[in-house]
């Protein structure tokens, strides 16, 4: 008999998948999920998704990892809440749309991702300074990872800096050392992403 | 086409009347003194915000005291790669909070700083293992922390704790006539909001009222401007900046208020590239809600930081000034 299409063989799903997500602060509350769809409905971003949230969690119980964390529609969720507020069974959408990116970004699925970009380098920043430097940030992000938005984005930019609004001055905050050694040790002793 | 945004379209035109859904303010507002978080983006591309709110809480007397020393919340950049570093550096604000003022609640006027410190407050309490971990990054700056610092939002101190009334008493020019759409974006509202409602809140509505503002209904004022995806996903970004902005003028407003740097910069530095893509004309100053309270208390519009919006809010100044 010949193998449907689209439908996956069990030998290539990840069935721990979901226990992995339970292990994730709040993660647990995944098995409560009835796919009735209302943080689909909610998603501002959604119809441009082709799996929307409701069916990353279906997706997610059935076992589908690679499938959910090297998925675009992850790094689609602009964090608005809306789902997390309306869900009827109380689960945290939006943490676990984090918790997907994360493990995403763990495991080199999403470093192609513009959305992992942008984080890996407002981390950097933040880590040199104690704060953003929205200037060094941009150019980064748009240097590098993006020349071509890079282009449209100095006119905006430009427009920014003429009204005072993207110091050059870099501020460092006073206790970096002791800053850093925070960041150093909580990424040490994080058991997940 | 955005037809769900059609004035009589889609959801209901509430009464113009706003039903007052206020608590009684707090009593004590002669001793309001709060630690002040700035956040990066008050320090960098919304040099109105900062000032603005400054000058209100003079004017007010309020007290804010800088927290020193501080650092980045880790907004949500952060947390979508690391969340127990991103947990432990809002942490490290709220330790120092502590130490330099126990009984003073941390003011946020950035509701992504509010969320992000609040988040981190959240996780802290709620799961021991994290508190455990968090505490020991800490310890190696020789600070601890107990998650018991409250974080508030800008808005949430001037509406619950000073109170509307007392604006409204204070008003030297009202904004008679100025038709503003007030807008919340999500993180001041969501997940958890200070306000009456996470969906259809009405505070920052009853507070331009006071000012002699006309608050104009729209009803996108809690929908998602995009946030740092016009950053990654810039026609995503655009295309939701875009459904708010065009509501919010169809439906009549003048200019839109908003309690947050990052829906500032992507409604105000992003209206023109909007309007070029979606063949829009759309003209609306954005402002943050301090600088229209300052302006209606008589403030100076140079204290209030105006003049360093993109789309020139020029008209509106020199109309209440
Ligand atoms: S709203 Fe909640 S219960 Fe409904 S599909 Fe989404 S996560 Fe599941
Ligand atoms: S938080 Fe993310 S997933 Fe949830 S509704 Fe908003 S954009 Fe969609």
């Amino acid at each position: 008999m010949k193998e449907q299409k689209g439908i996956q063989r069990e030998g290539r799903l990840t069935l721990d998948f979901i226990d992995e997500m339970k292990q994730i602060p709040g993660g647990e509350q995944i098995a409560l999920c009835i796919q009735c769809g209302t943080c689909s409905g909610s998603c501002p971003t959604s119809h441009l998704m082709t799996h929307t949230p409701r069916r990353l969690i279906a997706m997610t119980r059935a076992g589908m990892r690679k499938e959910v964390l090297e998925s675009p529609d992850i790094w689609l969720c602009t964090s608005c809440y809306y789902c997390y507020v309306r869900c009827p069974r109380g689960i945290k959408v939006t943490d676990l749309m984090y918790a997907y990116k994360r493990l995403s970004a763990r495991d080199k699925f999403g470093i192609q991702k513009r959305g992992y970009k942008l984080g890996k380098i407002f981390m950097s920043v933040v880590n040199k300074y104690g704060r953003n430097n929205e200037l060094e940030l941009l150019a980064k992000f748009f240097g590098f990872a993006n020349p071509i938005g890079g282009i449209k984005n100095t006119f905006i930019g430009l427009g920014l800096f003429l009204k005072g609004r993207l110091p050059l001055k870099t501020h460092k905050i006073k206790d970096l050392g002791g800053f850093k050694k925070i960041v150093n040790k909580a990424e040490e002793l994080a058991r997940l992403p | 086409m955005n037809s769900h945004c059609e004035p009589g379209i889609g959801r209901s035109n509430p009464p113009q009347e706003i039903a007052s859904s206020l608590k009684a303010p707090r009593n004590d507002t002669k001793h309001m003194e709060y630690t002040y978080y700035p956040g990066c983006s008050l320090h960098s591309s919304a040099p109105a915000y900062e000032k603005s709110s400054q000058a209100v809480m003079k004017a007010i007397g309020a007290k804010l005291n800088e927290l020193e020393d501080w650092n980045c919340c880790g907004a949500t950049a952060y947390m979508s790669i690391k969340e127990l570093t991103a947990f432990s550096i809002s942490a490290r604000n709220l330790a120092l909070a502590k130490k330099q003022a126990p009984n003073h609640d941390v003011v946020a006027p950035c509701s992504g700083c509010f969320v992000g410190l609040t988040k981190a407050n959240k996780y802290i309490n709620e799961f021991p293992e994290i508190k455990e971990k968090v505490n020991v990054a800490l310890a190696e700056a020789g600070l601890e922390y107990d998650g018991s610092v409250k974080v508030r939002h800008l808005l949430d101190i001037i509406v619950n704790d000073f109170g509307v009334d007392k604006i409204k008493a204070m008003v030297k020019r009202p904004l008679t006539g100025l038709k503003v759409a007030c807008y919340y974006g999500c993180q001041i509202i969501r997940p958890k909001t200070p306000l009456d409602d996470p969906e259809e809140p009405k505070h920052l509505e009853e507070l331009i009222a006071a000012l002699g503002a006309t608050p104009t209904h729209y009803p996108m004022k809690a929908n998602c401007c995009g946030g740092s995806i016009m950053g990654t996903e810039e026609n995503i970004g655009m295309m939701l900046s875009r459904n708010v902005l065009d509501c919010a003028a169809k439906y009549g407003a003048e200019c839109l208020v908003c309690p947050c740097p990052l829906c500032q910069m992507n409604l105000d530095a992003y209206q023109k590239p909007i309007n070029r893509k979606f063949k829009k004309d759309i003209n609306l100053p954005i402002l943050y809600f301090t600088q229209l309270i300052g302006l209606a208390l008589g403030l100076p519009p140079k204290e209030l930081g105006f003049g360093s919006e993109l789309v020139s809010a020029d008209d509106i100044v020199r109309r209440f000034s």
